[in-house]
């Protein structure tokens, strides 16, 4: 058989930190939502790290492996580094974003599924509904350490604001469920 | 009518415990090193990991079908042999191998333990698996994914073991057992490594029109178009060009996924004992949603009623699907 190991010629690669669909994320509304969502994210954290401990061996050596997980439509993207002595995970407006080891690129509500395993990693990527770049090794790994978790991280962290929070979770998925269909 | 069972990938304990609750007979799974093909970063257990789920799923009446199912390269076998006896003292109930070597230690050590031909040993002549029954004591053959059903009951008439067949999940290259193809690139061996492209290789590169190429080792396997399905980063599943054909095409296979669900019934009447969900790798999603669907078409089977399966095509590789060889020879 006679072939070579080359396709067509693709055009110019993008540099990964560019959203595919970028919000207008002007630079205060970006901060300020930065802000009011860090408190939240510090908590759910800490609380996974502390009720999961068994997901950060599956991590081996990319638990220092900075992960930028960017929801397209929100107005910031998730600055994520698994190590259980010092974790990050904050909201960073897209101009501020550290130079990541991957990045993890889709819907906010599909990505939440996929942390949840309600949603299935490769199926997604195959829709070209989630992208990822950078270090496809440690994408690898997070994907399968969070899968390794029995239950709901989404709903563990609603419950953690109690009614309200299970309220808008339900609200948020009945939207994604819609516009799936 | 063959009881098929229903054997159902896990990577992780929590994808076991999902298998077992969804209906699965029998969960096949490996340990987080060579022994097995599926050798991906994150995946697969520990030992104390597979003890828990033994005792998970037999607490359940499922069984638990350890993959021993790679090479050793030579003067490297103790990794296996290690391997076999953890997996014997903690309870599984049958090991899937494809080495010789392999399955002789665990003819001549482990005896009382059910011996599984895999289908990385490419069995698929009678000749070939009566001989891996005589010597080693085989029980089950998983057949190679290149037969027609015809070809199958003629086989199952001439063999004294128990056939499984892949009914669903990825389309591999054939032979298998015999690709050399991510080793040629990345100097890793599916066979003995148990890896085939391996992630720490693969790059996925988006591009100003859309489009998003995907490299392994360096060398660009395909380029999906904006609006394109994607598949898995496999030399075997790329998209090359050739001086006859400059448009770029499937040079080995194409981003599909096998499903049978169609033929099910036809599988059971030709005698197969047990079907197989391709799938270590995958989320707990879609072991729940593939093994629910196959529990439902294979008990409605059972009980004389037609099977109405559900559309698994969302979990199929590049959203594509065939019957393959199953259905005719011609199908590539």
């Amino acid at each position: 058989m006679t072939t070579d190991t080359s396709t067509p010629p693709a055009p110019p690669r993008v540099p990964p930190r560019a959203p595919r669909a970028p919000r207008p994320g002007p630079g205060a509304l970006s901060r300020l939502a930065c802000l009011a969502v860090q408190p939240i994210l510090s908590r759910t954290v800490r609380r996974i790290a502390a009720r999961h401990p068994s997901l950060f061996a599956r991590l081996g050596p990319h638990q220092t492996t900075d992960f930028l997980i960017d929801p397209v439509e929100l107005p910031f993207a998730l600055h994520l580094r698994p190590d259980p002595e010092a974790l990050i995970f904050r909201a960073v407006p897209r101009d501020a974003a550290p130079r990541a080891g991957a990045v993890i690129r889709g819907r906010f509500m599909l990505l939440l599924e996929l942390v949840d395993s309600e949603e299935d990693g490769d199926a997604a990527f195959f829709s070209r509904d989630l992208e990822v770049s950078g270090d496809t090794e440690a994408v690898v790994r997070l994907r399968n350490a969070l899968d390794d978790v029995d239950g709901s991280i989404a709903e563990e962290t609603a419950a953690m604001f109690g009614r309200p929070g299970r309220a808008i979770l339900a609200r948020l998925r009945r939207a994604y469920l819609n516009d799936s269909e | 009518m063959s009881l098929a069972e229903l054997i159902c990938p896990a990577g992780t304990p929590a994808a076991l415990r999902t298998a077992v609750d969804a209906g699965a007979d029998a969960v096949y799974c490996g340990f987080q090193d060579a022994t097995n093909a599926r050798n991906f970063p994150g995946l697969n257990f520990t030992p104390d990991e597979l003890a828990a789920s033994v005792a998970y799923a037999h607490a359940k009446g499922a069984k638990v079908l350890l993959a021993l199912n790679t090479y050793p390269p030579a003067g490297k076998v103790d990794l296996w042999r290690q391997a076999a006896d953890t997996g014997a003292r903690l309870g599984v109930d049958a090991f899937i191998v494809a080495d010789m070597g392999v399955a002789d230690y665990i003819a001549r050590t482990h005896p009382a333990v059910r011996l599984h031909l895999s289908v990385q040993a490419a069995a698929s002549s009678p000749e070939a698996i009566r001989y891996y029954c005589e010597n080693f004591g085989v029980r089950r053959v998983v057949l190679p994914r290149i037969l027609t059903i015809p070809e199958i009951r003629q086989i199952r008439a001439e063999i004294p073991c128990e056939i499984e067949t892949f009914i669903f999940g990825n389309h591999g290259l054939m032979v298998e057992g015999r690709c050399s193809l991510t080793n040629y690139l990345t100097g890793q061996s599916t066979n003995m490594d148990g890896v085939c492209s391996p992630a720490s290789d693969v790059d996925y590169a988006r591009h100003a029109d859309g489009s998003m190429s995907s490299q392994l080792a360096g060398f660009t396997i395909d380029c999906f178009g904006p609006d394109e399905k994607a598949g898995y980063p496999t030399i075997c599943k790329g998209r090359y060009t050739a001086p006859h054909r400059p448009e770029g095409y499937y040079a080995f296979e194409e981003p599909v996924s096998l499903n049978l669900s169609r033929l099910l019934p036809e599988l059971i009447d030709a005698g197969v004992h047990a079907f197989k969900i391709e799938g270590r790798q995958r989320s707990k999603s879609y072991v729940r949603g593939v093994v629910r669907a196959f529990r439902k078409a294979v008990d409605d089977i059972r009980a004389g009623r037609e099977a109405n399966m559900a559309d698994l095509v969302a979990l199929t590789e590049g959203q594509k699907q065939t019957q393959g060889a199953f259905e005719t020879k011609k199908w590539r």
